[in-house]
């Protein structure tokens, strides 16, 4: 069992916990990701690494409230504890060397990039931050980003703050006033990872991006997190789960992560008639 | 007078038609007259070949003679000195392979059921027996398992037996390995492989679940946390696929992905946290057993399965009651027929298996003979799902992360000395599929135990 140290909404659909698990803890790197069950009977679910304490022996994880699982898991209060907790698993970002990079987050990716940000301003790169949202509710980690960026770019679609536009408009204004990066890195919806890819390519930067497809084990036992990149068959999980971005064939991701969303719908609506009932009660 | 009947007392099962439709458990074991009918086939010959063909060494002669005379729990006591777990032996070992084709009833008819009565005693003696007995006295002498199938928790066993602080590292959830997350329910009930740990627990052993070994710690950091010996017991974990067009397709799955969805995180139950597709049509590619327990779970949860294997029925790898149960259950058998590709509708969803049509030529380096295409033409077989159940091999998180720990081609530890399970790493030892490659839960219990010995053998100088 693993003690939810502390719990904080970081906006109506996005949670941050700190978990107690030291083990995760003393050996957690940027990049790298747990999986959890929230309850004896829960599905393993994958969740990116957020940040750590090696002291305190926690581990940071953001999640957004998406499906029946996350919605459990968002029920479960400071002090409660989860049923499993185990990792650091997949490979840790490679970062070091690089003196200059753009790192890009959308959504909820944001809470991925930002340890991935804080490393390279550690580490004394210069670090450009574009992140994008769909609207001024949705903004999390703001001041975080801000703290370890040497320019900070925020997007909305509707405007409602910061620039408005995606995320490809602020990094296409970078690069066409003569910025150059070493690498781009890129965590968010695949969607916005295989646009942000595209125009790089064009400019020729280099570009990581970051998978989180459907598993269950995380070590390479399912095979369920096959992704192809350069042509190869690759395992997010152990592969990864990061991987070159102009190699990745992410129109075949955005489908295989199609596989479970009728199931996913379902269990949603009987989590939610779940909680309704229990407030009835 | 002992029982001349030329064929096994028949075992009472789940009929077909009902079975394939649950989950629970095919054969239902023999009553105690039953077993005693069944015991009282077996000659006691004094030269005992059946014991030669069990790679634990169990006195089968003697349980058997107990079974016959009605003392059931001295049976499941004599079987527990050479063999911890013999109810899941007697559930999962290719007995018709080891002690049962040695025995000389089988010469005219059939063997004397060994593993049906292997099953009865422990059966009997887990529904019957009190408090487990005393924690054996403590050594003093820390020893690492890593992994929770059947060598390792039979490795943790014997050094518990012997007063080793024993800590069992299991990166799942869940202890018990492909115990739990491969061989289905209906084969192997998973209150049986629980009833197994938490009597390893009683003698004293800790399991520690959630932690990979290679990322959460190392095998050198557990070394610096004071374990004097480590045993690897970490399996073959590593789904093989063909490498055809198409794998990546919505509907194909590794068996290994298939069986941990349905037996480990339960997905055939209503309830489940953990999605499964329902296909109404499923080709199963291979012919072993993991090939076999997926197709009968797919039929389980509702599919039409098809097994397509590219030699004969005659090369199928699987246990002959394996192929013979998933027969009954209506399960068809495509023979000679290979995979070329995947077909997918346009949203990527499987639509069809495209296979050629094989046949036997010159026998290759297993002595088997070697499926060739017959011709360029191929077939299109409908349907919505494919799982690949072709072979598993040797995870390497632990090898890649080890200094000094050699594997061969394969990705299988290499050892050093094979009877004593020594690695090319100092007080590392290692046994099951990660040296032999995906073998069967006996020769890993086997090893385990070996290891264990040896592991004594440093320890106690």
């Amino acid at each position: 069992m693993y003690r939810i140290v502390k719990k904080t909404a970081l906006n109506p659909t996005v949670t941050r916990m700190d978990i107690e698990a030291p083990d995760v803890a003393k050996k957690a790197q940027p990049g790298q990701f747990i999986i959890l069950r929230v309850d004896e009977d829960g599905e393993r679910l994958p969740l990116t690494i957020a940040d750590y304490d090696r002291e305190k022996g926690t581990v940071t994880i953001i999640f957004q409230i998406v499906g029946a699982s996350t919605t459990r898991l968002n029920m479960k209060n400071e002090g409660e504890f989860i049923e499993d907790f185990v990792g650091p698993l997949g490979t840790p970002s490679r970062v070091e060397g690089l003196k200059k990079v753009c790192v890009v987050g959308g959504g909820v990716g944001c809470a991925i990039a930002y340890p991935v940000a804080k490393k390279l301003h550690d580490l004394g790169a210069e670090v450009h931050s574009v992140v994008g949202f769909r609207n001024r509710d949705l903004v999390i980690l703001e001041d975080d980003f801000r703290s370890v960026s040497d320019k900070y770019m925020l997007m909305t679609d509707d405007g409602s703050y910061g620039e408005k536009g995606l995320v490809t408009n602020a990094l296409k204004a970078l690069l066409d006033a003569g910025e150059k990066y070493d690498e781009v890195i890129v965590i968010g919806p695949v969607i916005m990872m295989k646009f942000v890819c595209q125009l790089t390519r064009e400019y020729g930067v280099k570009t990581t991006v970051s998978m989180n497809p459907i598993m269950i084990d995380g070590t390479g036992m399912c095979g369920g997190c096959r992704v192809t990149v350069g042509g190869e068959t690759k395992f997010a999980c152990v592969d990864g789960p990061d991987f070159d971005g102009h190699l990745v064939d992410f129109d075949r991701l955005m489908k295989r992560n199609m596989m479970y969303k009728p199931f996913e719908g379902d269990r949603k609506r009987e989590a939610d008639c779940r909680l309704m009932s229990k407030e009835v009660e | 007078m002992p029982n001349m009947s030329n064929v096994k007392t028949p075992m009472p099962e789940q009929k077909p038609e009902i079975r394939s439709c649950n989950f629970e458990e095919v054969a239902l074991g023999y009553t105690p007259e039953q077993a005693m009918e069944e015991a009282n086939r077996c000659l006691n010959c004094k030269t005992r070949p059946c014991v030669k063909g069990c790679p634990v060494n169990v006195p089968i002669p003697e349980f058997i003679a107990y079974i016959r005379e009605g003392d059931f729990m001295k049976a499941a006591e004599k079987i527990k000195e050479m063999n911890l777990m013999p109810a899941i032996c007697g559930r999962v070992c290719p007995q018709e392979k080891q002690c049962e084709s040695h025995c000389v009833r089988g010469i005219k008819g059939e063997s004397v059921g060994i593993g049906r009565l292997e099953r009865f005693a422990a059966d009997y003696m887990l529904a019957n027996s009190k408090a487990p007995s005393d924690k054996p006295e403590a050594n003093g002498h820390k020893v690492a398992v890593v992994g929770s199938g059947p060598s390792g928790l039979t490795c943790a066993g014997e050094l518990a037996r012997l007063g080793y602080d024993v800590t069992i590292f299991e990166a799942l959830h869940k202890a018990g390995g492909v115990l739990v997350y491969g061989i289905p329910e209906f084969r192997l009930p998973k209150s049986i492989v629980q009833q197994e740990i938490d009597s390893l627990k009683a003698m004293g052993v800790t399991l520690k679940t959630n932690t990979v070994i290679g990322k959460t710690k190392t095998v050198d950091e557990l070394f610096d946390e004071g374990f004097e010996a480590i045993f690897i017991g970490s399996g073959a974990g590593l789904p093989s696929f063909m490498g055809i067009p198409g794998e990546e397709y919505n509907g194909v799955y590794s068996a290994n992905e298939f069986l941990t969805r349905i037996n480990l995180m339960k997905a055939y139950k209503e309830d489940s946290q953990t999605p499964i597709m329902h296909p109404k049509k499923v080709c199963v590619v291979g012919g072993g057993n993991v090939a076999m327990d997926a197709a009968r779970c797919a039929k389980r949860i509702g599919a039409d399965v098809t097994i397509v294997y590219r030699r004969t029925e005659k090369e199928l790898p699987a246990r002959l009651e394996e192929v013979h149960h998933a027969k009954e259950e209506g399960i068809a058998f495509r023979m000679l027929t290979n995979p070329v590709a995947i077909e997918a509708d346009e949203n990527g969803w499987v639509s069809s298996l495209r296979c050629q049509e094989m046949v036997l030529g010159e026998p290759d380096a297993s002595g088997r003979a070697r499926p060739v295409p017959k011709n360029d033409e191929t077939v299109d077989i409908d349907t919505e799902c494919v799982i690949m159940a072709i072979g598993n091999s040797p995870n390497p998180l632990i090898s890649s992360t080890t200094a000094g720990l050699d594997t061969n081609r394969k990705g299988c530890l290499v050892l050093v000395d094979e009877s004593r399970g020594l690695t090319t790493r100092d007080s590392v030892y290692a046994g099951g599929d990660a040296v032999t490659g995906a073998a069967t839960v006996i020769l890993a219990m086997g090893a385990g135990k070996s290891a264990a010995a040896a592991i004594h053998e440093q320890l106690s100088k």
